[in-house]
């Protein structure tokens, strides 16, 4: 039987039916249309499926969509202010900070999490951040260094 | 593929035993389910009824209580422990081990709880809790009841949890003074279950440096998180050098009783075991001089 799910996804409020097995992903994924947010894995081990659930990222693959009512998803397509990239998306284009672009979303929702908690991390805590989210072209450098200058300032919020 | 089931989702702990008693072994727990999700899309875990517990907020909580310890709360996340100011005198090592639990998206989805009761005995909060003397206090329709942790365990994912019953606290007592605990995992990847992992807790006497009361726990060596007694009783009561944890390190491979599987030999983890309770109890050691 399916349940009531209302929550808001990049501020805007939506009340669907799900099946309690859905899945997070398959929600935004298959019912919204927000195909952002990649599925990899589907284990809990790549990470590109990452959003950020009421402030904290999570794997969406390894999340119940029902686990997210009452409560409020941010998706890489929640990122940018209209056409205004955010800061982190404007330093990944720069630093070429991917190349196939698969783990983009994870990398960019991991990295938004890690600076809403703590703008000013040490290239260390960087590293940590985003330690759960595997990509195999960058080798993760130009990613580092994206992140990293962001924390120096180099780009201004959209207003 | 995940199979269908029945949901709830109770907003209090006499809901969830409700529910639990009425769908008695058809019922399923699920808590932060990053490990359950696992197995269910497996189809090694297909319940008929699923009780989502993650929304009770009485069972999230940390409380630091100068006589009683720390209260953890079932339902708290691993992150809030790893970030919790509460962990400090003695109680930092739980900290210190949560910042190495899987990545930061697991650690704020899952549970601390609910990692106990999955039972696997590749984890890491277990064994540092039993060197801890942590118990846990469990609850049903019909009352609560303690044990310590290091009788949950019973099998490779099984606990002492009855049908009808929901872990709701994790209780560690106050650590006594010049106590020093330590805990390091051998892993494949950073930050990825153990290959195996050892916890060493030391406590020396007053100003003699004689070992008074050690404990030591062993993840993945064995079909639950072990207490090495074998090992405890070569520092017990002795003056620890490197030569006596050297020892114990031989005592607890020993006594393991690990698996061989795509991560490791069990030769090879009789070996790491042996490094690492050394190595481990030689950090115990410094912090419980310092301590």
């Amino acid at each position: 039987m399916k349940k009531e799910l209302k929550f808001k996804v990049n501020g805007q409020p939506y009340e669907l039916y799900v099946k309690p097995k859905t899945l997070l992903v398959e929600v935004l994924r298959d019912q919204l249309a927000l195909t952002g947010t990649k599925r990899g894995c589907n284990s809990s081990s790549c990470g590109a499926c990452t959003v950020i659930l009421n402030g904290m990222a999570v794997r969406s693959c390894s999340v119940l969509a029902l686990q997210a009512n009452g409560g409020e998803v941010l998706t890489v397509e929640g990122l940018a202010k209209g056409t205004e990239l955010s800061t982190l998306q404007k330093a990944f284009l720069d630093y070429g900070a991917f190349q196939c672009g698969f783990c983009t979303p994870g990398m960019l929702m991991a990295s938004t999490a890690l600076l809403a908690e703590n703008p000013k991390p040490t290239k260390e805590q960087i590293k940590e951040g985003i330690d759960g989210n595997i990509c195999r072209c960058t080798g993760y450098n130009s990613i580092i260094r994206a992140v990293t200058a962001v924390v120096k300032g180099e780009y201004k919020e959209a207003k | 593929m995940i199979k269908d089931f029945e949901y709830f989702a109770p907003k209090t702990l006499k809901e969830a035993l409700t529910l639990l008693d009425k769908y008695q072994d058809d019922a399923k727990v699920i808590a932060g389910g990053q490990s359950l999700l696992i197995l269910m899309r497996q189809g090694l875990v297909a319940p008929k009824y699923l009780i989502d517990i993650k929304g009770i907020s009485e069972l999230n909580y940390i409380k630091s209580d100068a006589k009683e310890g720390l209260k953890i709360g079932a339902l708290t996340t691993h992150r809030t422990v790893e970030k919790s100011p509460m962990m400090k005198n003695g109680f930092s090592v739980l900290a210190e081990i949560e910042h190495h639990v899987a990545s930061i998206q697991t650690r704020n989805w899952g549970t601390i709880g609910g990692e106990l009761c999955h039972g696997d005995p590749a984890e890491d909060p277990a064994p540092v809790f039993i060197t801890l003397n942590a118990t846990l206090k469990m609850a049903s329709l019909k009352g609560e009841r303690t044990m310590a942790v290091e009788d949950f365990t019973l099998d490779y994912f099984e606990t002492a949890l009855k049908t009808g019953e929901l872990l709701t606290e994790i209780q560690v007592p106050v650590v006594p003074p010049h106590t020093g605990t330590a805990y390091t995992k051998f892993t494949v990847i950073e930050n990825d279950l153990p290959t195996v992992g050892a916890a060493v807790s030391i406590t020396l006497g007053a100003g003699n440096g004689i070992c008074q009361d050690v404990r030591v726990a062993l993840s993945a060596a064995a079909p639950i998180p072990m207490r090495a007694k074998q090992a405890e009783a070569v520092l017990k009561g002795k003056k620890i050098t490197d030569a006596l944890l050297k020892e114990a390190g031989e005592a607890a491979s020993a006594e393991a009783e690990p698996i061989s599987d795509i991560y490791a030999s069990e030769e090879y983890r009789r070996e790491i075991i042996k490094v690492l309770v050394r190595r481990v109890g030689k950090e115990a050691l410094a912090r419980a001089k310092k301590a």
